[in-house]
Parts: structure tokens; C-alpha cells; sequence
């Protein structure tokens, strides 16, 4: 099918890579299809866009190449909800915010994007642990050698 | 708003599945027992507000501040 994209303009997405948020994103509640686009020329990241909302677009990346000890524990509900058997099926994504000058963008790891890659739906939580939805981005660990 | 006045160890019922309970007073902080089904999320008001808000500057991204993402 075609979309509308926030940074691509209009593009071809295969329907069956669509990912159901089922309750939205906070401030977002009525964004509930998904598409996950390549980055051009960096493979770090990815853009999280809405199907049906043009302008409703993240920067993504996997949390875990800028916190190589980031961890946490999945509710149970959220297991329940996202129908995750086995962690295989898990894509664990974290919204950036890029700001100017870029050194001053940062991650969000208090609410990851919890994706099961098989089932695709997702849900973005909000952990309790002690993590900043701020955390200073390590720009350095941005670019590709 | 419904107000309602509640001593130390009284609750309230909110539908059947949920109870909010005062557990203790210690100045002006309030010590609060939640009860709910679990698919119920619950978090202080200010977390959530806080990630709506960080939504909505991530979401906020311009064109050109992608171009920092791009190999050099």
C-alpha cells in the first residue's frame, strides 16, 4: 500500500509489515498503525511512521548499541497484551530526540517501544526503574565507521 | 471533581475492580494503596505527562536535524 511519510514523501510499504499499537503512544493515543522505514545511509536507525498520520514520525534505534547495560523486566500484562511467548519474537526500539546542536539530542529509556517482531503489535511502556525519557544521546556512537 | 474526605486505612471504590486506599499521612505526603485489575495502567501523573511530552518532540523532528543521522 501507499503512504504519505513525514521525511520519504509518499511510499510504498507492504501492508503485512504493518504494527498494531493497540492503545496508541502517549500523546498519541490515535496512532495505532505503524510502519518501521529503513534509515537511508545509516543502518542504526529507523523511522517509526504512522500509516494513516503523515506527519506522526519517530527516530528510532535499538537502545542497546548506546546502553550496551540497559535492562529491564517486562509485565506480564504487556506480555499478555503483545501475545510474547518466547524473547526471540522481542524488538526492543527507543524514541531519539534530535535537537540542535545534535550533541544536545537524547534517548528515551524510561518508555522503549516494546514490538513482537512475529505477532506485530506493539506497545510503548513506561518503566519505573531510574531511567531518564532524556538520556543524553552518545552522539559519537551515532555515526557509522 | 468528586471530593470525598478519607481518614488513614479508608478507601475508595472506583467501579468493582478498583480501590484506592489511604495508607498513611506523613506531612504532605500521602501514602496511597491502589487496587486494580492489571490490565489498568497506573503511573504518577507527571511520568506520563512527561513521555506525552517527549512524544511530541521526538515527533517534533525537522528534515535537516535528520542529516546529523547521515554518514559523513
Amino acid at each position: 500500500m501507499n503512504i504519505e511519510t513525514k521525511y520519504f514523501g509518499s511510499m510504498l510499504v507492504d501492508e503485512n509489515k504493518v504494527i498494531h499499537f493497540v492503545k496508541g503512544l502517549p500523546g498519541f493515543q490515535d496512532e495505532k498503525k505503524f510502519v518501521l522505514i529503513d534509515f537511508p545511509d545509516n543502518p542504526l536507525f529507523q523511522i517509526l511512521q504512522s500509516t494513516v498520520t503523515a506527519y506522526v514520525a519517530f527516530v528510532v534505534a535499538s537502545p542497546y548499541h548506546f546502553r550496551e547495560e540497559y535492562t529491564f523486566d517486562l509485565g506480564e500484562q504487556t506480555k499478555e497484551e503483545l501475545t510474547i511467548k518466547t524473547a526471540d519474537h522481542v524488538k526492543v526500539l527507543s524514541i531519539l530526540t534530535l535537537r540542535k546542536p545534535f550533541e544536545k539530542s537524547t534517548i528515551n529509556l524510561q518508555a522503549p517501544i516494546i514490538i513482537n517482531v512475529d505477532a506485530l503489535k506493539a506497545q510503548q511502556i513506561i518503566l519505573t526503574d531510574d531511567f531518564s525519557a532524556r538520556t543524553p544521546l552518545q552522539t559519537e556512537k551515532a555515526r557509522v565507521e | 471533581m468528586l471530593v470525598l474526605t478519607r481518614k488513614v486505612g479508608e478507601s475508595v471504590k472506583i467501579g468493582d475492580d478498583i480501590e484506592l486506599k489511604v495508607l498513611s499521612i506523613d506531612g504532605e505526603q500521602i501514602k496511597i494503596g491502589i487496587d486494580a485489575p492489571k490490565e489498568i495502567a497506573i503511573h504518577r501523573k507527571e511520568v506520563y505527562l512527561a513521555i506525552e511530552q517527549e512524544n511530541s518532540a521526538a515527533a517534533d523532528t525537522s528534515l535537516d536535524l535528520l542529516n546529523f543521522l547521515k554518514k559523513e
